[in-house]
């Protein structure tokens, strides 16, 4: 059920992921004041782009898991903010190569868009812990889901909040998107495409390797009699757990 | 609801004046802060940017003292089942406590605003009064909101007194980021300014949304 | 009174009560027992509304759970492990505090505090009285509200005989005998339960072993219970 798709979507992705590539070195113009450094702007602003769009999502799945109690928003739900978490960090390295590159510092506070990303790091990274120190898996979607609503609010009010209190010492470049030259916009919205595509297909692959581990689980349960010996047990887990019951595996079609 | 609110405000801080948990320890906290402050900037007294970031930073680690311990008597002896089990709204807790949280950090700054100013800050408190207050109310309800709900998620845990902070912190750094851009002004060197409209709209957005979203959510966090 | 039809609780993966269906009518008392771990205490947590079922009906006091758990709370008293009580508050402080959650008179506390023979010690903190004494101040918060089910979770455990007297007629069936109370108790005495009981249930590993009136059950089967 899963799985369906996620042939189609990979190849759609390394595809487009490609074309974004060539474009990147071949066909958008080198920027006059920074130079071949500037062309890490096309990796650096879709990730933060994407990751940010990605906590906001894991929060609204979260209000699904919360309204429906169905465990598959709660798995959703940590996926999503999982893999926005990957895209995050990778948003911090990205920024921080820029910053050296361009600016001569590793670190720069005077770029609200990457100190934003470090709150936002900091927040999200407790959100495993968070899972992980409770152990009754219930309450751990549960618990997990407040917090993702609660982290998914604050990611705009940070993000105004840091803006607000930035000194400008250098040009915003986030802000500066839209006056690109064209043959600009064009590489860079083919870069949000092929890093947004990315994105989906991680999450689809992790949404599916959890699904199947769960299937067979089940198999093994309803193999060893539905007893509670016969089942291993999970122990501790930060990740969700999907409890199908043993006749959910029979409807499931084969998948290629 | 305004009755279970003020059964439940009653007995928490009924509770708290029988063991003096949370205030004495906050407000001694604070003061030692100032100190090891002291200390380590090597320096006799504070004004402006300096001035405002340190007072910030104590007022926010020692609430933190509070929070961890705002669950913690419900928790181990039972209170939960027992709130659980009346026929009441669930928000009331929510709000009682937020209050009680509220209570705490007003008694805190009573302690350390004066302390504060006898200790390192250079200018005169004085004129910066009636300003530093609106601000310190503005924070503190954020503070209160936030770290009620933190709290509560943080009591069930495993590592409830670590992840309380971890989870916290992050959370109120716009209200950090608010107070201290709005009280540096007060405490500048030579007069106090007031302070930009722009960051006590900032808190009391923050205290708004983040006030909604709790009242949302909290309910969740009872249940079993 | 209360009708459960193929409950449902799970912790994780394990099921802590599997497929319980059973009916209770209204002034009968129900006597669950077996071993640690069976799942009573997660039954008596289901009926008392603290606990949602994972799968099948739960029905108490005519309403369906957990629609319409707040019309039952209130009207359903849990006795269980934990006092739910603050040590470092009085009887008499904790009592009230109780009394104002479900809007009873401050007469009422007295009444409950001198039906479980504490008034002279209610201003004294919880943390100074010995667990007997804690145990009839739980006894008398469970019932403060004179509700019309008991839930009672192994109601004589931290009691000496002389407070088991003591406390008979607050968790008894009532004095009116036109309007018995209900009640379902937990418990691990076979002949002192069984003597209780109109209904008995015996559960093992979160299902039903045994589910017969209380008549035609010997002491002897629940002893298997344990086995």
């Amino acid at each position: 059920m899963y799985g369906r798709g996620l042939r189609t979507l990979s190849i759609t992705t390394v595809a487009v992921m490609a074309i974004a590539l060539g474009l990147v070195f071949f066909y958008a113009p080198l920027e006059a004041e920074q130079g071949f450094l500037q062309k890490i702007f096309y990796v650096h602003v879709p990730l933060a782009i994407v990751a940010l769009c990605g906590f906001v999502a894991g929060g609204l799945m979260a209000i699904q898991h919360l309204r429906t109690r169905d465990p598959r928003w709660d798995m959703r739900s940590y996926v999503a903010i999982h893999m926005s978490l990957i895209f995050a960090v990778a948003t911090l390295i990205t920024g921080s190569i820029w910053a050296k590159g361009s600016w001569g510092h590793w670190w720069v506070w005077s770029e609200p868009t990457l100190v934003s990303f470090l709150i936002v790091f900091l927040l999200y990274a407790t959100y495993q812990p968070l899972r992980f120190a409770i152990e009754d898996p219930e309450r751990q979607g549960r618990y997990a889901s407040v917090f993702a609503i609660l982290a998914g609010a604050f990611v705009p009010l940070n993000f105004l909040a840091v803006r607000l209190s930035t000194e400008y010492l250098h040009p915003r470049v986030l802000g500066s998107s839209s006056n690109l030259p064209a043959k600009m916009q064009l590489t860079f919205l083919v870069s949000l495409l092929g890093i947004a595509l990315l994105y989906l297909t991680l999450c689809k692959y992790e949404l599916t390797a959890k699904h199947t581990r769960a299937q067979l689980r089940a198999l093994r349960r309803r193999l060893a009699g539905e007893s509670v010996e016969g089942a291993a047990p999970r122990g501790r887990s930060a990740a969700p757990h999907l409890a199908l019951s043993p006749s959910a595996s029979a409807s499931t079609p084969r998948s290629a | 609801m305004r009755r279970t609110v003020a059964a439940l405000l009653r007995k928490e801080l009924l509770v708290e004046l029988r063991t003096l948990e949370s205030v004495p320890g906050m407000s001694l906290f604070a003061v030692t802060t100032f100190v090891v402050f002291h200390f380590a900037l090597n320096q006799n007294s504070v004004s402006g940017d300096e001035a405002a970031g340190i007072l910030w930073v104590t007022l926010l680690f020692a609430a933190m003292l509070g929070v961890n311990r705002l669950f913690v008597a419900d928790q181990d002896q039972g209170g939960f089942d027992a709130f659980l089990l009346a026929p009441v709204d669930r928000s009331a807790m929510l709000l009682a406590k937020a209050l009680a949280l509220l209570a705490y950090l007003i008694v805190l700054e009573l302690v350390a605003v004066p302390a504060f100013g006898l200790l390192l800050l250079g200018p005169s408190l004085s004129q910066a009064l009636p300003d530093l207050l609106v601000v310190l109310l503005l924070a503190d309800l954020g503070i209160a909101v936030i770290g009620t709900l933190v709290a509560a998620l943080a009591v069930r845990t495993r590592a409830r007194d670590l992840l309380g902070a971890l989870l916290a912190l992050p959370l109120l750094v716009p209200v950090v980021i608010g107070g201290a851009r709005a009280t540096s002004p007060l405490l500048g060197l030579t007069h106090a300014a007031s302070p930009p409209i722009r960051w006590l709209l900032t808190l009391g957005l923050y205290d708004l949304v983040f006030g909604l979203i709790a009242y949302a959510v909290f309910d969740f966090l009872l249940e079993d | 009174m209360i009708e459960l039809d193929g409950l449902v609780r799970r912790y994780g993966e394990r099921e802590a009560l599997s497929d319980v269906s059973l009916s209770v009518a209204s002034g009968q008392t129900l006597v669950v027992f077996g071993p640690n771990g069976a799942g009573k205490t997660t039954l008596l947590r289901v009926l008392s509304t603290l606990l949602r079922a994972h799968a099948g009906s739960v029905s108490v006091l005519g309403k369906s759970l957990p629609e319409e758990a707040w019309a039952v709370r209130g009207r359903v008293g849990l006795l269980g492990h934990e006092p739910l009580l603050y040590r470092e508050l009085t009887a008499r402080e904790n009592l009230r505090f109780h009394a104002r959650l479900h809007d009873l008179s401050a007469e009422r506390v007295e009444e409950r505090l001198a039906a479980v023979s504490l008034t002279d010690r209610a201003d004294e903190p919880l943390k100074t009285l010995s667990r007997g004494m804690v145990a009839r101040v739980a006894i008398a918060r469970a019932t403060l509200h004179d509700p019309e089910l008991l839930l009672l979770d192994e109601p004589w455990a931290n009691l000496d005989p002389a407070a088991r007297e003591l406390i008979e007629p607050l968790i008894g069936v009532g004095s009116d005998p036109t309007r018995p109370r209900t009640r379902v108790i937990s418990s691990h005495d076979p002949s002192g339960g069984l003597s209780e009981a109109d209904l008995v249930l015996g559960l093992r590993a979160g299902r039903p072993a045994l589910l017969r009136e209380a008549a035609r059950v010997d002491p002897g089967e629940i002893a298997e219970l344990y086995r």
